[in-house]
């Protein structure tokens, strides 16, 4: 991730931005009838104008065409010959050594359009000249962080005339490592007398819930005040500032969505009420009871936030 | 004295085996053992009318009264908060004898905790209803906070800290419990006792509690029959009489995690059964010879000493140091090995125990044991019970 974020990575990206990175050259055979037959039998195509002459000159053509979706395929030197192609750094090769230098390791295509300006023949011997049209900035893809590099492809026949262009677009990302799904912590059982308080947690308050009838604060929140008997409540917010009452060293059963061995506090505010959190920041051989703590916020997964506390010299 | 105490006794005991996998249903370890402690106490199954259950258990009584030829029932009742319910059976039993309500009330406890749903793994994946008492646990289960081990926990570190205690004093509870199940042909540590520096070297669970802080987790069932005072003198066994039955929940009461009162060393629920028993008994802690100490977890063992008035506050570390949790000690304690020990039947096989003492067949029988004090479990509303030989 760092590179990409180097001063001049995406200056030396963008200098190929209308460049040509791919000089005609003609593919490695001339159209021919094999390697049309091989095409057409493996795509299961039947329309008879690519092998039966008599059938192609009954459409009004010369003879037998090539179909029009192995334009590019008589361009393709091969595997062997594209995984040892080497330029001078200005070209396709250049283009994807940048690229894998930016982690951009892996490549998908997206997109191919086509526009085809004449039939290709038995003879026609097909080289291809590419210019980089754009290279996007890097975008989130459901396959990890990418560019897309967008290039002009255009197919020229043995005397230089353009028999087909082609807009292509392909995803050059950085593979994101597979992942175990993280585990969830325990959810908490969310009803009509503690929503409130999820609900502040969520935007990271901490609240009490406080007595309308006699201002008295109480934790664990219920609907009505043990005091006064009254209904009415509404929420104060907590200084956050607290001390450890108490605390436990979590070991076993280990739980996937936590790191064992881990702390859970009964921290006492100084509002005096008590809740139980999670402490950070500190070791389970530095913890001590009566410790001064401050609150922080914990987001497991997204669909959970949880106080926390800290350790703070008083 | 009180209108209950002394009016009903338990006149059977019966249990299954106790392991690790009872390779059986829950309902079957409930029909065997319930059929046992019928027998024991020289009845029938057409006798009993009456049945108690936890709300815990998966067995309701019309199952096992028509698997075992109970047949028609007069009264039944369950009682809720886990091991907390286990004493809180005989009372409704005894309650319901002495009003005459039932004749025969069978109360029982089987399950299959260990090779079936363990409790000690802990509540993570339990599904959140929107009722109450699974919203209580949103203030603990996504903190990570979700086995009774942990629960405990919190409440030992301040104990530790208020008192000075430390893990070998929970250490000794478990010492003395597995000295006893080791001559207990039922217990599933028979045989196998543990010294001090077993406990300090087995591994922390949830610190400040190691592995041999936490009682084992087991398969069986355990039945006791509770019948009137009366009737209980024409049974083969001498009666275990109920002297005294009390259930408590303090105030600010949680499900194992009342964190938030001023002072969570103590166990106020506890101080609230022990006055109803010693009220309703007559007797004071001096009186009480023998005491099961419900004992999932070891720590919650020393407050329980100081609630029920054995020691002062903060006191029990000594009273345990000394020694007098022994047989020929001031208050042996869970002489069949307790849950540590024998196994865990949520308390019920402690009550079992208590009869035993009762009869004077307990295979760690101190002499002279007039008066047995039994509690149910803690950290949730709980229940006790004093049994006696009668005056």
């Amino acid at each position: 991730m760092a590179l990409t974020e180097q001063d001049g990575y995406d200056e030396r990206l963008q200098e190929f931005t209308g460049r040509e990175v791919l000089q005609p050259r003609p593919g490695p055979d001339p159209v021919n009838v094999p390697m049309i037959r091989h095409w057409v039998e493996a795509m299961g195509d039947r329309n008879p104008i690519y092998l039966d002459e008599t059938a192609a000159r009954e459409t009004g053509r010369a003879g037998i065409v090539a179909p029009a979706s192995m334009t590019q395929a008589w361009t393709m030197p091969g595997y062997a010959a594209t995984a040892a192609r080497q330029d001078d750094g200005s070209g396709l090769g250049g283009l994807i050594a940048l690229l894998a230098e930016g982690g951009y390791t892996s490549v998908v295509a997206t997109d191919s359009e086509f526009a085809f300006h004449r039939e290709l023949v038995v003879g026609d011997h097909v080289g291809v000249r590419e210019t980089v049209e754009s290279i996007s900035p890097e975008k989130r893809t459901a396959l990890g962080a990418g560019r897309f590099v967008t290039t002009r492809r255009t197919y020229l026949d043995q005397h230089g005339e353009v028999v087909a262009e082609q807009r292509w677009r392909m995803l050059w990302f950085r593979p994101e490592q597979p992942q175990a799904p993280k585990a969830l912590r325990p959810r908490p059982a969310v009803n009509r007398d503690n929503a409130f308080w999820f609900e502040a947690a969520r935007e990271h308050r901490l609240v009490i819930q406080r007595c309308s009838g006699c201002a008295a604060l109480r934790h664990p929140p219920g609907p009505c005040c043990p005091r006064c008997g009254s209904y009415d409540w509404d929420t104060a917010e907590a200084s956050g500032r607290g001390r450890v009452h108490s605390f436990v060293v979590s070991h076993h059963p280990r739980h996937p969505a936590f790191e064992s061995p881990y702390l859970v506090a009964l921290v006492e505010l100084e509002e005096g009420t008590r809740l139980v959190a999670n402490l950070v920041g500190v070791t389970p051989e530095e913890v001590v009871i009566d410790m001064p703590v401050a609150l922080e916020w914990l987001d497991p997964d997204p669909g959970l936030t949880l106080p926390a506390f800290r350790p703070v010299t008083p | 004295m009180s209108g209950l105490s002394g009016r009903a006794a338990i006149a059977g005991i019966g249990a299954t085996e106790f392991s690790k996998d009872s390779g059986r249903s829950e309902l079957r370890l409930a029909c065997e053992a319930v059929l046992a402690a019928v027998a024991d106490a020289g009845l029938r199954p057409s006798d009993v009318d009456g049945m108690v259950t936890f709300t815990a258990d998966s067995s309701s009584e019309i199952h096992i009264a028509r698997s075992t030829g109970i047949g028609e029932l007069r009264f039944f009742s369950r009682v809720p908060h886990g091991g907390g319910a286990a004493c809180g059976t005989v009372q409704q039993a005894a309650m319901a004898v002495a009003t005459g309500v039932a004749e025969v009330v069978v109360c029982y406890r089987a399950f299959n905790e260990r090779s079936g749903h363990r409790f000690g793994l802990g509540r993570a994946d339990a599904p959140s209803g929107a009722g109450a008492d699974d919203a209580a646990f949103s203030w603990v289960s996504p903190f990570g906070l979700f086995t009774p081990a942990q629960w405990v926990a919190m409440f030992a570190r301040r104990y530790m800290h208020e008192y000075k205690a430390t893990t070998e004093d929970f250490g000794r509870v478990a010492v003395v419990d597995r000295k006893h199940a080791a001559v207990n042909p039922a217990a599933w540590f028979h045989g196998r006792p543990i010294t001090l520096a077993d406990h300090q070297a087995s591994r922390w669970i949830a610190e400040p509690l190691r592995l041999l802080d936490c009682c084992q987790e087991s398969d069986g069932g355990q039945a006791l029959v509770v019948v009137s005072a009366e009737r209980a003198r024409d049974l083969p066994h001498p009666p275990a009489l109920v002297l005294a039955a009390g259930q408590g929940s303090g105030a600010d009461q949680h499900m194992m995690t009342s964190y938030y009162r001023q002072d969570i060393t103590g166990i106020p629920e506890m101080g609230l059964v022990g006055r109803q028993l010693y009220g309703q008994s007559g007797l004071g802690p001096a009186d009480v010879d023998a005491a099961i100490l419900y004992d999932h977890f070891t720590p919650l063992v020393l407050p329980q000493l100081e609630e029920l008035g054995f020691c002062g506050r903060g006191e029990a570390r000594h009273f345990i140091a000394d020694g007098h949790l022994e047989v020929g000690g001031r208050l042996p304690v869970n002489t069949h090995g307790g849950q540590l020990g024998e196994a865990y039947i949520h308390g019920m096989n402690g009550i079992a125990e208590a009869v035993r003492l009762v009869r004077g067949t307990s295979v760690n029988q101190p002499p002279s044991v007039r008066h047995v004090l039994v509690t149910a479990g803690t950290g949730v509303p709980t229940s006790g019970l004093i049994l006696g030989a009668g005056r």
